[in-house]
């Protein structure tokens, strides 16, 4: 019975994508997907397989469901390497990444594994980086801070709520790169668990300035206890953002988006793989999804396919060599 | 007033369907775990996070169900207090003193009724309390720097084995169990792994959820087997209800004494319940005109019941908005916080106000349904006592193993979860206290991160760590903490000790 119902529902949805797209793929989707989240429930990871697979299945790609698998370990290793080794041909899986992996990947936080053994297909919007300090600091543009860590590089004390030499902490040595700040090794980096413990410090006046993302600091920002001094974006991000300078209008060149995507298995058939990129593509268009992301606070970034592969293979080559410089990495 | 429509939006979360459903099914659990001797708050609480995992449950309610099993189990424990003279758990020694007498004499009805009219008083109270200082406390709390933070650990490990512990050495060697557990996974500060031996799954350390379930629920299922999973306790009969207003009315002072007694022995980080209800009662004995304490006077079982209930709710007081739990309870409370990606301190009232009002607004609702629950129906949590555990403890095997599978999905730790079963079993053999141990694993990496931080500021000056006097605040009371158990622990025990042989001469 059950073979059978799916077997015509898969029928039926291969037809109308058919008729609709116009376009055949030799693959179909099955009735239903596994997306799985490499985190606990509640963290991004989670919230990116939530909202995409709840998305998909709105717009009838799947008669089934998408179902969240969480599978926390080793910041998303665990997953990666499940992927890698037992699901690699499995063509109704995908997986959510972020920098975070990009940043694990290239400083070979997966032991034996590297980014060209998955597939990545594509992301769905980004969350920005910022640096900012709190109402009382001395400091009120990028500029200021930058020239005061060119005479000691030590001078100004940062957290964040990542790892020492993860996403939060090679925010700041990235753009303290670009305005050519000599001795990175030197800048003082307090790691926290989490963006928010971080961000208590720095408004309680303990710690000097906060780098983190961009959504995690709107209630303080209104409040008012916290000045942002700069966005890591191309352009001005929209309202309620748009009073924070870029970097680079302060001639800095620092660009630092937070991505959010998927990577899938990397031997599952050719098909799947285009299958999945063109759906990622379409969903990001959809109004849908536009609500998710103005409800959670994420900007527009979107690449897939090959572009999104070459992305990726620049974000790790960068982020190796920049591990390298300052002695994260041999 | 902006407590009061925070408050209000946290009962438009308590009081929709989904959430007044948990905090019933919450309540009776609670109740249950509670009643049966020798599972507590905090075993009650270790063994239903996987149930909430397994459901899929949204923060919260979790939170929800947790809360009201955590209340629950404070009004069940004195169930058996009364009835059997045993103890559910440790909280509700006291109440046997004087309940049991009253059940002796027939009155069993009426105590059960009257320790849950002061079990509410105090739950309520307490919860009142916990409205009011939880912000004041989270505003405050960011005066806490690296060094404050440091010392408020230190002050919670200080205090650790707290007046009633038996064995400070145990207690410090639970705690160093836990430290040492502690350092596997990455080191934030520096990147680096410590005893992870290229195994991926270990990068981000030992999960304390597992150790939790393996530690309190494993090992009680390895105690039931060994005591051959016998039948239940045998079954006590009740006589009828007979209570007026006024012998409730004369019970009021002193559940509301003891309600104020207990919430502040809560808050304070280490003296927990235990010491709540003992001190409620002595004051009880001394401050009331003659009656007849410990041959079964009303008030000897209002005070402690009111006096553990309250001390529950105040425990959470510094548990949300620290993040440093003040009771055993609470720490397993916190662990559950934490692999929900919430993390409890100053921006908890923040970011998540919804979740944290919804859940105290929760405590409300929980707390009446508990006294609903607790006088027409006692009866039958009387009859549950006597399930034989045969059919309880594979349920909750079950529960278990499912919930902690469903966490990541990772067959590694189902091992973790049954060798930390079999180590909790040695370890409750051997008297080693085992909340240090996930107090220890909860605190330790906070408390090292703190120290760091501290010196990174300070460019490697140690003398940063008393340069406030919040700090040296801090210190003062760790080292009272320290010390004052050493001096005064063995004279409150003693005391606790005859007033509980008297009864039994009597």
């Amino acid at each position: 019975m059950l073979k059978t119902l799916s077997l015509k529902s898969v029928l039926i949805t291969g037809a109308a994508a058919l008729t609709i797209a116009g376009q055949a793929y030799a693959y179909e989707p099955a009735r239903s997907a596994e997306c799985i989240a490499p985190a606990n429930p509640g963290g991004g990871w989670d919230f990116t397989c939530r909202s995409v697979g709840k998305v998909l299945v709105d717009q009838k790609y799947f008669s089934g469901n998408v179902q969240t698998v969480n599978m926390s370990g080793a910041g998303g290793g665990v997953a990666f390497a499940h992927t890698v080794s037992k699901r690699d041909s499995d063509a109704n899986l995908i997986v959510a990444a972020s920098t975070a992996t990009t940043t694990r990947l290239a400083q070979g936080q997966f032991p034996g594994m590297n980014a060209d053994q998955v597939k990545w297909v594509g992301t769905l919007g980004a969350d920005y980086g910022i640096i900012a300090v709190g109402k009382d600091s001395k400091y009120t543009s990028l500029t200021q801070m930058i020239e005061a860590l060119k005479k000691d590089p030590g001078a100004v004390k940062f957290a964040g709520g990542s790892a020492s030499g993860g996403w939060d902490h090679l925010k700041v040595l990235m753009t303290a790169q670009k305005a050519n700040v000599e001795k990175l090794p030197r800048i003082r980096y307090l790691a926290f668990s989490g963006g928010s413990e971080a961000l208590v410090q720095v408004v309680g006046g303990h710690v000097d300035a906060f780098t983190g993302d961009i959504s995690e600091v709107k209630g303080f920002m209104d409040s008012g206890d916290l000045r942002v001094l700069a966005v890591l974006s191309e352009e001005r991000l929209p309202a309620p953002f748009d009073a924070i300078p870029t970097a680079m209008e302060q001639g800095i060149d620092s660009v630092a988006p937070n991505w959010r995507g998927f990577y899938v298995p990397g031997n599952a058939e050719a098909d799947s793989y285009d299958w999945w990129v063109s759906t990622i593509d379409e969903l990001y268009k959809t109004q849908e999804w536009k609500d998710v992301m103005t409800k959670n606070g994420l900007m527009p970034f979107h690449k897939s396919g090959a572009d999104f592969t070459q992305f990726v293979k620049n974000q790790t080559l960068d982020i190796k060599i920049l591990s390298q410089d300052i002695g994260l990495i041999k | 007033m902006d407590t009061m429509s925070l408050l209000m939006q946290g009962f438009a979360v308590a009081l929709t369907p989904e959430s007044i459903m948990f905090a019933v099914i919450g309540a009776i659990l609670g109740t249950l775990i509670g009643a049966l001797p020798g599972l507590g708050p905090a075993n009650g609480v270790a063994i239903l996070i996987p149930l909430a995992f397994s459901l899929g449950l949204s923060p919260t309610s979790s939170l929800i169900l947790l809360t009201s099993v955590y209340a629950g189990a404070m009004y069940g424990g004195r169930i058996s207090s009364i009835l059997l003279n045993i103890p559910g758990d440790e909280p509700a020694m006291m109440t046997c003193l004087d309940g049991y007498p009253m059940a002796v004499k027939g009155k069993a009805a009426e105590a059960l009724a009257i320790s849950a009219i002061a079990s509410f008083f105090g739950s309520f109270i307490a919860t009142i309390g916990l409205v009011i200082l939880a912000p004041i406390l989270a505003k405050f709390a960011l005066k806490f720097g690296p060094s404050e933070y440091f010392a408020l650990f230190a002050l919670a490990f200080a205090t650790l084995g707290g007046i009633t512990g038996k064995n400070q050495f145990k207690t410090l060697m639970a705690a160093a169990i836990g430290l040492m557990i502690a350092t596997v996974g990455i080191d934030i500060s520096t990147g680096v792994q410590r005893f992870t031996y290229n195994t991926l799954e270990l990068f981000e350390g030992v999960d304390f959820i597992i150790a939790i379930v393996g530690l309190f629920a494993i090992s009680e299922l390895l105690f039931f087997l060994e005591r051959h999973a016998g039948d239940g306790l045998k079954q006590v009969a009740i006589n009828k209800l007979k209570l007026s207003p006024k012998d409730i009315i004369k019970v009021l002072p002193a559940s509301f004494r003891g309600a104020v007694l207990g919430f502040v022995a809560g808050v304070l980080p280490g003296a927990g319940a235990s010491l709540g209800s003992f001190i409620s009662y002595t004051l009880e004995k001394r401050v009331s005109d003659k009656g007849e304490f410990g041959k079964g006077d009303p008030r000897g079982v209002a005070a402690p019941e009111a006096g553990n209930n309250g001390a529950a709710s105040g425990a959470l007081v510094p548990m949300l908005t620290l993040g440093v739990p003040g009771s055993g309870t609470t720490a397993v409370l916190l662990a559950m916080l934490i692999s929900l990606n919430i993390s409890p301190g100053p921006m908890l009232f923040q970011q998540n106000a919804d979740l944290v009002w919804g859940v105290i607004a929760a405590m409300f609702v929980g707390n009446l349904v508990l006294l609903l629950l607790n006088i027409p129906m006692v009866g039958i949590f009387v009859k549950l006592l006597s399930i034989p555990p045969k059919y309880l403890m594979p349920v909750v095997t079950l529960i278990a193993s499912v919930g902690i599978y469903s966490v990541s999905h990772s067959a590694l730790d189902l091992y973790f979860m049954v060798g930390f079963g079999v180590l909790g079993y040695i370890f409750r053999k051997v008297d080693i206290p085992l909340v240090p141990i996930i107090l220890g694993m909860l605190l330790g990496p906070e408390m090292e991160k703190s120290l760091r931080h501290a010196l990174v500021l300070s460019d490697g000056d140690w003398g940063v760590l008393f340069n406030s006097g919040l700090s040296i605040g801090l210190w003062t009371v760790a080292i009272l903490g320290l010390v004052l158990p050493i001096i005064i622990g063995p004279i409150v025990r003693a005391k606790m000790k005859r007033s509980k042989d008297t009864v039994k001469d009597s």
